[in-house]
Parts: structure tokens; sequence; C-alpha cells
């Protein structure tokens, strides 16, 4: 397919662009293949508004006589205004834009045609290997193996190739706990906490069915994972209802009996379609023109997001509890394994591991429990708050996530090495990217896309030093402990970074991070400064000595 | 020699949080405090309260464990303790009741309170906010304005302060006549005079127009107002009530203006509710903090409930119309409610605030409190119920205007030169009573009282503890800092947030464990010293060049300084306990051996039941990290106080040791 052929008016001179916080300006508007791109001259200087189609939520069209507007709604939450003189050019550019943002193919998207135009130093599509992790995981224990049963993804097709398992489960028997968990997501290592051996293991739910089907690989695996003596937790992030409920579609949970060293503990983390509804929902009470106070308050009650996020949080924090103050080892799954799952386990590492505050950490993190485990991506991030087309597995589970994580670094602003803006960004390239890392929904797709021959990864353009200034946190100080969080509703706040983003005058703030990176900077130089007269003045001190010694 | 009214041994003191954290320890009743000294431990924690803080004690049905006593703070501390005995509980809270609720201002603990200053500091203290020195700064006396001399001896109005500024063109004539044409005589006066444009703000009680009185004297007085700003050909007159409630005091011969009578006049009403909303709706939002695990939904929906922010944004639009009608029109306002001391004092120093950088340094906020409030007869006794009185004066004024000026630090992180803390400060000083500055309901009161004489002032407390409260991110110099601060008045609901800090302030748990401003406030410091440092060195530096002989005797001990400097976010030891994710735990499941039944899994045990049950379980519980608990999460202890909270001073410490 020709994209010329889907643009039937590439450019439109006299648009006049409205944003909020910015004066409209008149421009030129131009549409290619991937992008939307807007340029203004005043005063001799240009200003540019590059956009890339995919992340153009919904487009609306209206007209005033001949005088047609566009508004534009974006994953990123962004709304902007264009009036374009003339109908036709008006109604063009807005069936092309409809056309541009949501094309089928995943090969068509910007990834496949975009060229870097810095120097790739690393390739991010190498930096986070299962064997890397093996490694690390190796110095310290010796009860696990890496296994390659699923090296052509045919055991399950959600998970990465290599996994790490107990060591003493053979790779036939994990075939058939495979076929005892929903979707094959047979129970796999997700962490192992150095300070007492203990572990976190995720899968997907067992299949019990009505009857209480049992599989005894799945029993012996389970055990196997707890050292002798040692007791365990499994985390269910449904409700108890709801999982009996799953039991009539042939899932279910561990029954008590079966795993007698285990204990199960339902919460009840939201999916699917009710998460979408509380983003669209929470985006609307944020994008609402009512001076009213009330109004916000209870659209903001009604809206639920705050509620997700401190049920996540909580949980989290108690898969996290459970290992690190009781001592015991920790399996969490929900239904796939494919989502609450994967909040809890990444959430509790962050509590617990401080390398996942780390930049690198935290990529690894994303990679690990994110990208590598399944988490289907493309369907969860089709759309966003305002697309009118709602498909029942879109969902802001990774926003979710991002979230949670915003909430623990505000409450311990020192402990993270990255910042918010780091967050903020990988929720956007999450939803539209000129990067390949976050195509496909699981590894098995994104081997058969070839996405690491044909794309370019979004961890080698934030790991070079240009970039990573932009995401480092100014007073991070590596703390060593597990941090836990405050989950009362008063510690938790509205993410205004991401859903104000848009609707609030950022200066006064980015001033401020400003200035906390210039006081630092000063620091440090002086520090530096100090550290070299001190040496010069010792070494001319010396000097004296030994003259005044001959 | 201090003495103690009562001693209660076997006391628990309770986590409203965690009832597992309850401590054992005494309970001492002092003239002047509630002291509750732990067991045990070492450190012999101690928490204290004020007498002047305690806004309400409750006895509940006793129990098995004994009887408990709930004490309210107006510093948003709740304490709940646990006597044993039923005897000793009603001996307390008699006590209690009486302690709480004096009579005379001689039994405030600002009589009695010695901070070990001599007279001379004393007065010098006193003399550190100096209004003359303020209307100087401001510009007046001018062209246009004058200090009159009406009100020398409180003879025109007993709320105002002996110096008011008026209009040049304002004879005594005028203001007198004007003053009998106002609720309680309060006059059109002075609040602020903008230099740049001769714009200011005025400020008044209501009119006593009726439905259709008119005074002649008064309109000369807006007149006059008017002609003090040449640039403008009218004034604004801001009625800060709901127009209904204004509406409603015409029958009672009051009211508001009418712009018919008034030439060049634009009259708006700017709808701020009164003290008893005020109160109603603080009320409300405390009982929102005060639930246990509350769910999210509980929590918003009980605070959009309470009112609260919506009262919080009311003040705020109002003061920055002002500011707006001021900094950007250039023309002049006159502000009143009903007796203009409550509604009236809020909105003109948001508006000051908004429209000066100097009221947003430590010294200047100082000023405004002392402007706005304090002179200009803010009735702190009744609103603060220092002395026993009528409850329904009670309201949380001058705390609104506090937590705007937070809402506004949250937005404009570099234009203030205090932080939070300062803030918090003033509030608890407001209550405590420990400094003579905000007894009584008017100057005329306290110069009657003498109280510059007998107490101290918060001012200088503060000031001489000023490294505390400095914001390390303020930027006097900054160019959009120099003026008018512009706030968001667009739809901008989402942009007032519920202040934990303040009503949940005792509360750590809730709170972020790590903080920014200390943070960047020890590395400015360790900046200092190492400014200084390199100065030291470059000169040895230089003198040894000179003189290349060695002469160097002058080895010095700076090399072990910086050693010292090593930072900590000093709150890391919070960092290291968890929260109680599961309401106590409930979700861990039961250990008994009733096993294999699903529902039986949901059964729930506290921590505490878990851990005496099954040691195995508990084995970890003690890990490094886990030591640094006690400190971190007394519901009140010594460390949450700020040191000059508690009030105490050595000799009472000794003597409870001994």
């Amino acid at each position: 397919m020709e994209f010329a052929e889907l643009i039937k008016t590439p450019r439109a001179d006299n648009v006049v662009l409205h944003r909020p916080f910015h004066a409209a300006v008149e421009g030129t508007l131009c549409l290619t293949g991937h992008h939307l791109i807007f340029s203004s001259r005043r005063h001799d200087n240009t200003e540019e508004l590059w956009l890339l189609h995919s992340n153009i939520d919904s487009c609306e069209k209206r007209f005033v006589g001949s005088l047609g507007t566009i508004v534009i709604k974006c994953k990123d939450l962004r709304i902007i205004q264009l009036d374009i003189p003339g109908m036709e050019e008006c109604l063009n550019i807005a069936s092309s834009i409809e056309v541009l943002s949501t094309l089928d193919s995943v090969t068509l998207l910007y990834p496949f045609f975009y060229r870097p135009m810095f120097e790739v130093l690393e390739d991010g599509w190498r930096s986070f290997l299962p064997d890397q992790e093996f490694e690390l995981l190796s110095s310290a224990t010796d009860e696990w193996r890496l296994s390659c049963i699923n090296k052509e993804f045919s055991v399950c097709p959600s998970y990465p190739p290599v996994v790490i398992i107990p060591k003493c489960i053979t790779d036939e028997e994990l075939r058939k706990v495979a076929m005892f968990r929903h979707g094959s997501r047979f129970p796999v290592l997700s962490y192992y906490h150095r300070k007492n051996g203990m572990i976190m293991m995720r899968s997907s739910q067992p299949l019990t069915g009505t009857n209480g089907r049992r599989c005894k690989e799945d029993e012996k695996l389970i055990n196997a994972s707890l050292r002798p003596g040692k007791r365990g937790y499994i985390i269910d992030t449904r409700s108890l209802n709801v999982a009996q409920q799953a039991r009539a579609k042939g899932g279910g949970f561990e029954q008590e009996v079966h795993y007698p060293q285990w204990r199960r503990i339902h919460k009840g983390i939201e999916r699917f379609n009710i998460l979408q509804e509380s983003l669209i929902k929470l985006v609307e009470a944020c994008n609402d023109q009512s001076h009213n106070m009330d109004r916000w308050l209870s659209k903001l009650e009604a809206s639920n997001w705050l509620t997700h996020v401190k049920e996540i949080l909580t949980t989290a924090c108690l898969a996290a509890q459970c290992i690190d103050r009781e001592g015991a080892s920790v399996l969490v799954h929900g239904t796939e394994g494919t989502d609450s799952t994967l909040q809890v386990t990444s959430l509790a590492q962050i509590i617990l591991d401080p390398r996942c505050r780390t930049i690198r950490g935290f990529e690894s993190l994303v990679v690990r429990e994110w990208l590598q485990a399944g988490h289907p991506f493309q369907q969860r991030c089709a759309q966003s708050a305002y697309s009118n087309s709602k498909q029942k597995w879109e969902a802001p589970v990774f926003l979710l996530f991002l979230d949670c994580v915003w909430q623990i670094l505000r409450q311990f602003p020192c402990s993270f090495e990255f910042n918010e803006q780091f967050l903020i960004m990988l929720f956007e390239h999450a939803y539209a990217s000129q990067f390949g890392t976050f195509l496909g929904n699981n590894e098995s797709e994104r081997a058969k896309l070839k996405l690491p021959q044909k794309t370019m990864s979004l961890w080698s353009w934030v790991n070079r030093k240009e970039e990573l200034t932009k995401f480092q946190n100014p007073i991070y100080e590596a703390n060593s402990l597990v941090i836990w969080p405050a989950v009362a509703p008063q510690s938790l706040q509205l993410w205004a970074g991401v859903f104000l983003r848009w609707n609030r005058p950022s200066q006064y703030l980015e001033e401020a991070q400003e200035e906390m990176v210039k006081i630092i900077k000063y620091n440090k130089e002086l520090q530096d400064k100090v550290k070299v007269l001190r040496r010069h003045l010792a070494e001319i001190e010396a000097a004296e000595r030994a003259q005044g010694h001959l | 020699l201090c003495h103690f009214f009562i001693q209660v041994e076997n006391v628990r003191l309770l986590d409203r949080l965690s009832s597992r954290k309850a401590v054992l320890g005494t309970l001492y009743l002092t003239a002047t405090h509630v002291i509750f000294v732990e067991n045990g431990s070492e450190t012999r924690k101690e928490t204290w309260v004020l007498h002047s803080q305690i806004s309400s004690i409750e006895k509940q049905a006793t129990t098995a464990t004994g009887c408990p006593l709930l004490i309210r703070c107006k510093n948003f501390q709740v304490i709940q303790l646990v006597i044993p005995q039923e005897r000793d509980c009603h001996d307390v809270y008699i006590s209690l009741i009486r302690l709480a609720r004096p009579v005379k201002y001689e039994e405030l603990y600002c009589f009695s309170f010695n901070p070990k200053l001599d007279k001379e500091e004393r007065e010098q203290g006193w003399k550190l906010v100096d209004l003359n020195e303020e209307y100087n700064r401001m510009g007046v006396p001018n062209n246009y304005w004058q200090i009159c001399d009406v009100n020398r001896d409180y003879g025109v109005c007993d709320s105002y302060p002996t110096e008011v500024y008026v209009p040049k063109s304002a004879t005594a004539h005028i203001i007198v006549g004007s003053s009998k044409f106002r609720s309680r005589r309060r006059f059109p006066a002075l609040s602020y005079y903008c230099k740049d444009n001769n714009a200011s703000i005025c400020r008044s009680s209501q009119p006593l127009s009726g439905f259709s009185a008119r005074c002649l004297e008064d309109e000369q007085m807006l007149q006059a107002i008017r002609k003090a700003n040449p640039g403008s050909d009218f004034i604004y007159v801001v009625d800060t009530r709901p127009k209904l409630n204004a509406m409603a005091n015409r029958a009672a011969g009051k009211g508001y203006e009418n712009e018919d009578n008034y030439s060049n006049i634009k009259f708006q009403f700017i709808g701020i509710e009164n003290i008893h909303v005020m109160r109603n709706s603080l009320q409300k939002m405390l009982e929102v903090c005060e639930l246990k695990s509350p769910s999210m939904s509980d929590f918003l929906w009980g605070l959009e409930n309470s009112g609260w922010l919506k009262h919080i944004k009311a003040i705020m639009d109002a003061g920055i119309f002002i500011a707006k009608a001021v900094a950007e029109e250039g023309v002049s306002v006159l502000v009143h409610c009903s007796d203009g001391w409550d509604r009236t004092a809020q909105v003109c120093s948001v508006a000051s605030l908004l429209l000066d950088p100097y009221y947003r340094t430590m010294k200047g906020f100082m000023v405004l409190i002392e402007k706005d409030w304090v002179s200009f007869g803010h009735k702190f006794n009744h609103r603060y119920g220092n002395l026993d009185g009528d409850p329904k004066e009670i309201s949380p004024v001058i705390d609104q205007f506090i937590e705007c000026v937070w809402q506004l630090m949250e937005q404009f992180p570099c234009a203030f030169e205090f932080n939070e803390r300062f803030l918090i400060h003033i509030q608890h000083h407001v209550y405590s009573c420990q400094f003579g500055n905000f007894l009584c309901n008017s100057q005329k009161e306290r110069r009657e009282l003498k109280i510059q004489e007998r107490t101290y002032s918060l001012w200088a407390h503060l000031w001489k503890n000023r490294a505390d409260y400095l914001n390390p991110l303020y930027r006097s110099d900054h160019s959009k800092h120099q003026g008018t601060l512009h706030p968001q008045i667009a739809p901008c609901n989402f942009l007032y947030k519920f202040w934990s800090g303040m009503y949940n302030r005792f509360e750590k748990g809730l709170h972020p464990r790590q903080s920014v401003t200390d943070y960047l406030m020890a590395v400015k410091e360790e900046t200092q010293q190492l400014e200084e440092e390199l100065e030291v060195l470059g000169e040895r530096l230089a003198n040894l060049q000179k003189s290349q002989l060695g002469d160097n005797k002058v080895k010095s001990k700076q090399q072990d300084r910086s050693k010292q400097l090593r930072l900590s976010t000093s709150n890391n030891s919070l960092a290291n306990t968890p929260q109680e994710y599961s309401n106590d735990l409930k979700s861990f499941p039961s250990r008994s051996p009733s096993q294999g039944d699903e529902e039986d899994s949901a059964l729930i045990l506290t921590q505490d039941n878990l851990k005496s049950s099954d040691p195995d379980l508990s084995a970890n519980s003690d890990q490094e990290s886990g030591v640094e608990d006690l400190s971190c999460r007394s519901p009140s202890g010594g460390g949450c106080l700020p040191s000059e909270d508690s009030g105490k001073d050595s000799d009472e410490a000794v003597f409870l040791a001994g």
C-alpha cells in the first residue's frame, strides 16, 4: 500500500493551531505517511509540531461555514484543535488522519520506517537478555535452572524462549504443568530475594475446573520452590468470588489440601474494560471545563482510578511483606497472568530490590516482567482514553503500573535514579513510538515480526548519555533498604504529570526542577574544586617538606 | 517548682492506624501540659500536649482493658489513651475539661512560658515586625494617603488599631461619619497600597444601609478612595459574602452598597460562606481524616461532602479577583464582609500575597499576618477558643488562609522563601497560646493586658530558627517572582489538593518518607561549607606560593571537615516500616489446621496472632531494617513534634526525669 493514496491533501496553508496555554498560531499543515506536521513561522523562529498518526486516539471534525475544524485527541491525552480553511481540504485531511491513525498492519507502523538520527552505541534489543539475569541469580543460589523448553514458543506462546524454573523439575514435567495452566503459563521465577532467599513466582490460573482437577507435576513444581520447612503464599489477584466463577469456565485456583505448604490470599484487582472505563472517566473529569469543585471531586471519585491504584499497590506491598517480613515465598497469579499478575510482581520488586529503582534496573524490570512476560501491549495500548471504538482487550494496565511507581517515587523522592519524566516517557512510547520495543503482544510475535532486525529499540535511544540526563533524578541517593509505601487514601495522589499535563501551566514546576538540578550541580562542582585544591596543596606541602629535609 | 495535678501509671497510648502499636506509660497532668511518658525504653519517649491545644475530650465506654479517653487537638493531633481505672479516667477527664477551658487570660501558657531571654531580648523580639515600617515600605504616607489619628484612643472603632491609613481627602468628619454607617464602626481603611500604579486594597465592614439608608460621609469616603487613585475612574466594592446572606442582612439594617448611591463604584459579590459553615466543613473533613482504613471512595466522597476545598477555592478566587483588579486594571478595591474581620482578612491577605513578593518572604509573611489579621482586630480569642467561650464563635478562619498559602506554594514551588513547616508551626502557635502575638480579640485588649511586657513574640522565635523554615527552591531573583503571581483561574479545581501534611500532621505513616526540602537544605548547607573551605584553601595556596619557603606550620584541621558532611536522607528509617496493607493483615490466611476448604482460606488473622501461633513465619521479622521501626511509628511521639512545639523547657524535663 502506498501512503500517498491515503493522503489526498498533503498540505494546507493558513491553518490555525489551538492548544491550551499557548496563543493560537497560524501555519502550514503537512501530512506524511506517519506524521502530522504543523509548522508556523513567527518573528523568524519556526515552530514545529510533529505528531505521530499512531498517537492519535480520536479525530473529530466540524464546520462553521467553509471553515473546518479538526479536534485531535491523542493517546498521550493531549488535545489540539486545527482550523482548516476550505471544506474539501478539511474533509480530506480528517479522513486521512482517521485511516492513518488506525492502520491494521503492524508492519506499516512507523518503527518499520524509522531511521535513527543518532549513532547507535548499544543495541537495546540485546541489552537485557534472560541469560544475564540468570547469571546474576546463579551467584546467589543453585536451586534454579534455565529451561529452553519454549525455544520455538511451542509450549507457551506468550512466554519467552528461555525461562527460569526450579532445578529439580524436568522439561517433561514442565510440559504437563503447562497443560494444567491457563494459556500454558506455568509457574516461573520472577524474583529472588537475596536477603533471605525467598522467591516470587508468577503463572496463570490452574485449570482445576468445577470438579477440582489436580496436576501432580504442578504441585511438585510449586512445592519445589520452597526450601524445607518453609511456607508460601499464593496471591490470587482476583477476589474469591471471581476466582470461584472462573471454575465454571475451566479455570480456578489452587486447593489448599493439594498444596499444604501454601496459603491463598485473594485480592480484587480489576481488569480490562473496567480499567478502560475508569481511564475514560478520569480523563473526562480532568478535561472538565466547569468551575465546580464538588463536581471535580465526585468525578474523580466516580472514575475509581485511584481505587485501582490503591488496590494494586496494596497487593504488591502484601506480596513484598510476605517475602521480606514473613520470610515466605510467593506465587502470584490472576486469570491469564499477563496483567494484574505482572503489576503485582513488578511493583513488589521495586519495593524490595534497590536495583529496580535505578534506570537500567527499571528498564530491565520492564523488559523481564512486562515485555518478555507477555503482557499484550499491542492489544492493551491500541487505544487510549478518547477512542470511540471500544475493544474489550484494551486496558491501561501498564499505565496503572507506572502510576503506582510514581506514587512510590513521590513518597521516596530520593530513592529512585530516574525521575517522573522517565515514567511519562515510557507511557508515551507504550502507546505510540518510533521504536519497536512495545510492538507485538509477546516475544513470539516480536520474533515473527523480526522486530530486532527491522526496528530500533527504545533502549538504544534512551540509554545514550544525552537522553539519560533528562531522566535522571538529581537528588538520587542509592537506598539499599526495602521501601514500604503508604497506601492510605491521604497518601495517594492523582498523577498530575500525566493526567493534568496538558491542562495546567507547567513553567513553575519545570523551574523548580531546574533549580533542584542547579543546586546539586553547584554542590558537585564545589566538591570537585575542593578535592583538586586539597590535592594540589598536599603536593606542594609534600614537596616543601622534602625540600626541608634536604 | 512545677507540680502536676495528676499522675496515672499504666496508661496505654494507642496508635490510631495500628492497634498493635500501643505503648504503655505514665500520664501526667501539669498546669500547662498533658504529658505521656513511655515506660521501659531507655529513651523514655515523651508526648507533650498543651492544654490550650485541646479542642475536645471524649470519655468512651469502659472496656475490659480500661477506660478509653479520646483527646482531639486544635493542631489536628488525636490522642487515644486507655486508663486502667475508671476513677482515674474520670479524674483526668474532669481536670482536663477545666484545664482546657481557661477563663482568664492570665491562665494561658504565654504568661508562664519563659524561654530564658532577658528583657532587652524580649523587647527586641517584639520590634521584629514593625507595621509603621511596613506602610513606609508600601509607599505611604504620600500625596494620597495619610495616617489618621481619629482612632488614637480607640475612640472611633475599638477593634481597629490606633494608626490607620486613609485617603488624604478624607477628613475626620468624613471618617467619623462613615464609621457610624458601618457595622462596629469599622470604616474603610487601607490594607495594601500598590505604589506602581496607586491602586489600593481597602477594607471595612458592611454598610448599615438596610433597604434604603444612605450616608453622605460614607459615600464621600468611597469617593476619596477612588480619588486616591487618579488613574482610575471607579473602584470595585467586593462583598465577600454570598449574595443571599448579604441581602438577609438588609432586614437587620445592614447590607451592602447600592451602586446608585455611590458614584463610580462597581459592586461585586464573591460568595465565601460564613464562619459557621466553615466550622462544620472542617469538622466533616476531620471526620474523614479520622476514618479507620477508609477506601478511596470513602475518602474522596467524604472530602467532597465536607465542601472544604470548595471553600478554599472560593477564598482564593476572591483573592485572585482583587489581585487582578489592582495589578492588571489598576483599580482600587474596597473589600468587606459582615464585620470585616474574617473573610475580609482572608481575602485581603491572599490578594496581598499574590501581588507583592515581599509577603512571600519569611519576614514579609509575618508582617502580613500582623497587618491584616492582628492589627485589624481579627478575633483570635473567639475564633480559636483560647479562653472558654461561645463555641459558635470558633471557626478555622486563619487555618483557611494558611491553607491557601500552601496551595499556592504547591503551584509555585520557587516563589516562597519559607516552606510548609513554617506554615504548620504558625498554625500550631495560633492555638498554642505560648506566645502573646495572637492573644485577645483586638489591639486595644492586648495593650490593656500589656502583652508585650509580659509575653514573648512568636515572630522572634521563628526568626531565630529560620534555617528550619527555608524553602531551598526559593528564587527571589527570578523575574517571574518579582511581581504578581498569576494562579490559574480557568478550570483549576484539580489544582486544589487535600493537605495531609496539616490535617494528618501527626500521622507520619501517611506522608512521603523522604523530604525533598530537607535533602536540598542539607545539600545547600554542605555547599556553603564547601565555599568556605574553598576560600581557606585558596588563601593557603596563595600563601604557600608567595612564601615559597616552607612555612608549613599552618597545618590545619580542615582536612577532617568535609568527611562529616556525608548527606543522608534522614528519613530512611521511616522507609522501613510496612504499613498495614490489608486491614490488620486480615488477608493473611489462618494458620489454623482447618485447611483445604476455600472459604476457610479467606479466614483472617492479625499479624500478632500469626506470629504467636507460628514462630516459623515470624522468624524473619527482626531483620536489620526492622530495627528502625520503633522510632517511626509512634502516633505522636517526641520525634514527630518540632522541638519547640511541645513547649517544654528544661526545668520541667528535669523534674520529670527525676
